[in-house]
């Protein structure tokens, strides 16, 4: 513990100051500030869409930012494009393995590194400049293989030592572990604490909590654009850094539902007994009832998706069944869609809504895929459903005609669930419904579901946000770990239990 | 040095070896066959298609495709043909059409990487324009009669066992030992590589796609002008027909040469023995002499469909793109 405060009081390498970024009708970063020490191990943590990409591309010049000050050793730095980050000694590993597969180790560390007379490259400089890289790390590969033949977690080493060179002050990983076994992940963090005592600052990003505790000395959690906080890592538990991440006070809404809950008394609609797929879900039970609301807590990566996703059939289970009220529910999409269960995906723009469709088109689509192409639903009844839901959902929309793309994110998921009512469902999936949304529009979903069920609609809601899911639930499935791994009913529906649970017995 | 290494080379020893042994069985069939003569007239036969292909090794190397080079072969050989009855020698002409090559190329690789525009449909574009273009310069068959073009066909160089190197068999084999030089020995070649394995990849490793992108298809250009050269003074004329569907051979010769068209793998060697295997096939067929000349095609057809077949095999066992 000692050694570790010694290297955390490093000088500071990089401070970040009121960073600010905006995309088109999303806020992507709200001033946020961030630092980082020579030595240290940096966790950056947070959910999908916190943030987290963002600041790394604002600091590695891949992104321009709106707002705010950049300080390399004390001064100011503008990097208009990656390539001056990496001259300034800043170096990135992207998530996805950035290498030429198909080219041999030595081309893939020297690639736009060698310096040739005429453009020409001495083969035998740049193998000499390969081991020097490989050496750096203490990597044994063979030199002449194609990277492609090496395992993940080579490519990724290869990877991080193309990325050092002699000047390198700041590493950043971005998900380096994501693909990687415990035995090679364990290797990585060998290399991550070498490259630590050689003074470099390394910014690591994951979701796995364990693999924080195990190697980062600090870390820094992004929510939604805004800076948490950071922390020396002994300093936090990982309840309270659980909360730090999912937490969100939704204030009204959650005090309007609370000790609002159903008991479950409705009739069951679909049962799932040992579902499962492998290595993306352990075998999980759950039933649904027609007026309730059951939703799914869990950290990134928990399974949450994959869970929503094996009901609706998107994804194939391999292990139980799937039963429904009237039948055997099939493992496909479109027997789902035929049984009346609708999933309204996580990622709307690409996957639930034709932004160059209009929004009487998008809500009608579903409905007329099940009616089957040849009975085309007239114009008239087009513009009465697409006026009914409008008024139904509160949709911001002068009429029908316009195009869903114009339309802000929470009027989008509007569309997105009225496409799904359209087709007049039994059983709703709504997979991160208020993802991206505005805080108004978030409390107007959550009420929405909560009157969708009254209406005898079965709910299955999957949500990053823990009050969310407290706020709207009657029933709560909890993951961790691609498992389910208990469930929470009633009075023991709140945030410190779900909290609790998602943290493990162990801490 | 390492198996992994060989198991790349896979597809080329595969055309190497279907070569030789095409080869063998013309000898083991027909008296004369397996000789230096035969094997030197096959390489000048062939050249001008070899040195098309081996510009568009570079462009398939780097995941796209070239469909220009046979217009590009006609009009060089028809501007060839005119600027010599104008009385330009043809060493300046050969010089022009290939700095024309180039540019034209450099363009379309330009247009094709700017605009974010498929190859395919431009280098289309490209084959309408300059099949056009052949006859606005002309719509007859044009002589090349100065002196130079006789001089040139001149040069060649004897070999063991009554062969002859004939000059269009010495131009191919310059180009092809510039070509490897090219792509195996300069930044140049290895960005292609590159950006034919993964683009995105290539990109955050600092390749910069457009020069490449641009580079490629100028180097495709250049060698389909320089192909169209060697044409030219092999015919001593100029024609707005000549060279049509040669893209098509171009690309055919890649590919038996063990380049995957989806890019970053492939060697330009290849290309040679590809293009030598498509001409020992039409050379086998007419010392038949009984079989009709669409068994060319249709042999031709037969061997780039197994090749195709072998090819996703090799790709699926050795995970070479992976």
């Amino acid at each position: 513990m000692a050694i570790m405060k010694a290297n955390t009081a490093g000088a500071t390498r990089i401070a970040m100051r009121g960073i600010r970024k905006a995309y088109p009708g999303v806020l992507a970063l709200d001033d946020v500030d961030f630092e980082l020490h020579g030595g240290e191990i940096h966790a950056l943590l947070g959910e999908n869409g916190a943030g987290k990409s963002t600041l790394i591309k604002v600091l590695t010049g891949a992104l321009q930012r709106d707002r705010g000050e950049i300080m390399l050793d004390g001064e100011p730095v503008n990097f208009a494009k990656t390539g001056d980050a990496q001259d300034a000694g800043i170096s990135t590993v992207y998530q996805e393995v950035n290498l030429i597969p198909a080219m041999t180790v030595t081309q893939n560390l020297t690639l736009e590194k060698t310096h040739g007379r005429f453009g020409f490259i001495s083969w035998r400089k740049a193998r000499a400049q390969a081991q020097q890289k490989l050496d750096r790390l203490g990597l044994k590969v063979e030199l002449n293989r194609t990277v492609g033949s090496h395992s993940v977690a080579i490519q990724q080493m290869i990877a991080i030592a193309r990325a050092l060179d002699d000047d390198t002050k700041v590493l950043v990983l971005d998900e380096p572990t994501a693909s990687l076994d415990a035995d090679e992940t364990a290797a990585l963090f060998d290399v991550m604490r070498s490259l630590k005592a050689k003074g470099i600052a390394i910014v690591f990003i994951t979701h796995f909590l364990e693999q924080v505790y195990e190697v980062s000395d600090r870390i820094t959690v992004l929510r939604n654009g805004c800076k948490i906080g950071t922390s020396l890592i002994g300093d936090i538990n990982r309840q309270d850094l659980i909360a730090m991440m999912i937490g969100r006070d939704l204030g009204e809404v959650e005090e309007a539902f609370a000790g609002e809950r159903r008991d479950g008394s409705g009739e069951v609609v679909l049962t799932a007994e040992g579902v499962g797929r492998k290595r993306v879900l352990a075998p999980f039970d759950l039933t649904l009832r027609a007026g309730e609301v059951v939703g799914l807590s869990g950290l990134l990566g928990s399974g949450r998706t994959e869970l929503v996703k094996l009901i609706f059939g998107a994804l194939k289970h391999d292990s139980g069944t799937l039963k429904l009220a009237n039948g055997t529910a099939g493992n496909n999409p479109r027997a789902s869609l035929d049984a009346g269960i609708v999933l309204c995906p996580e990622d709307r723009k690409s996957e639930g809504l034709v932004g160059e469709l209009s929004v009487r088109e998008n809500i009608i689509l579903s409905m007329q895929a099940k009616r089957g192409w040849l009975r085309k639903v007239s114009r008239a009844e087009q513009e009465k459903i697409a006026d009914e839901m409008i008024r139904a959902l509160a949709i911001a929309t002068p009429d029908g005609e316009k195009l869903v793309r114009q339309l802000s994110g929470g009027n989008q998921q509007k569309v997105v669930l009225a496409r799904a009512l359209a087709s007049s469902p039994r059983i709703m999936l709504l997979d991160e419904p208020t993802r991206g949304i505005d805080v108004g529009a978030h409390a107007e979903i959550l009420t929405l579901i909560r009157t969708l069920c009254e209406d005898g609609l079965a709910l299955l809601v999957a949500s990053s946000e823990i009050d969310e899911v407290v706020a709207s639930s009657d029933r709560v499935a909890v993951l961790r770990d691609r498992r389910k791994i208990g469930e929470l009913t009633g009075e023991d529906i709140t945030r410190d239990k779900i909290v609790t649970m998602i943290a493990g017995d162990n801490l | 040095m390492s198996a992994l290494l060989n198991k790349k080379l896979l597809p080329f020893y595969a055309t190497v070896a279907v070569f030789i042994a095409i080869f063998l069985i013309g000898g083991a069939m027909y008296n004369n066959f397996l000789s230096m003569r035969v094997l030197g007239n096959i390489l000048a036969d062939n050249s001008f298609i070899i040195i098309a292909a081996i510009g568009a090794t570079f462009v398939i190397l780097s995941g796209g495709i070239d469909l220009s080079v046979g217009s590009m072969i006609g009009f060089v050989g028809v501007c060839m043909a005119v600027l010599d009855s104008m009385g330009l020698d043809p060493l300046t002409t050969a010089l022009l059409m290939m700095v024309f090559g180039f540019a034209f190329g450099a363009f379309q690789g330009w247009v094709i990487d700017a605009l974010d525009i498929q190859p395919f449909i431009i280098t289309l574009a490209g084959l309408f324009l300059l099949r056009g273009m052949c006859f606005m310069v002309t719509i007859n068959s044009v002589p090349i009669t100065h002196e130079w073009a006789d001089l040139y066909s001149d040069i060649r160089i004897r070999l063991p066992g009554n062969g002859l190197l004939r000059s269009s068999a010495i131009v191919m084999l310059i180009s092809l030992a510039a070509a490897i030089i090219l792509a195996h020995f300069t930044r140049f070649g290895a960005n292609v590589y590159a950006i034919g394995g993964d683009k995105e990849s290539a990109r955050l490793m600092g390749v910069n796609v457009r020069r490449t992108t641009v580079l490629v298809y100028a180097v495709g250009g250049l060698f389909a002008a320089l192909a169209g050269v060697v044409y030219a003074l092999y015919t001593k004329s100029g024609y707005p027909l000549a060279g049509t569907t040669l893209e098509l051979s171009a690309i055919a010769s890649v590919v038996l040469g063990g380049t995957l068209l989806t890019g970053g793998v492939g060697l330009v060697a290849g290309t040679l023995f590809g293009g030598m295997i498509l001409g020992l096939i039409s050379t086998l067929i007419i010392f038949n002499g009984s079989l009709n000349s669409a068994w060319i095609l249709i042999s031709s057809g037969v061997l780039l469909f197994a090749f195709m077949v072998m090819h996703r095999f090799l790709v699926g066992s050795f995970g070479l793109r992976d």
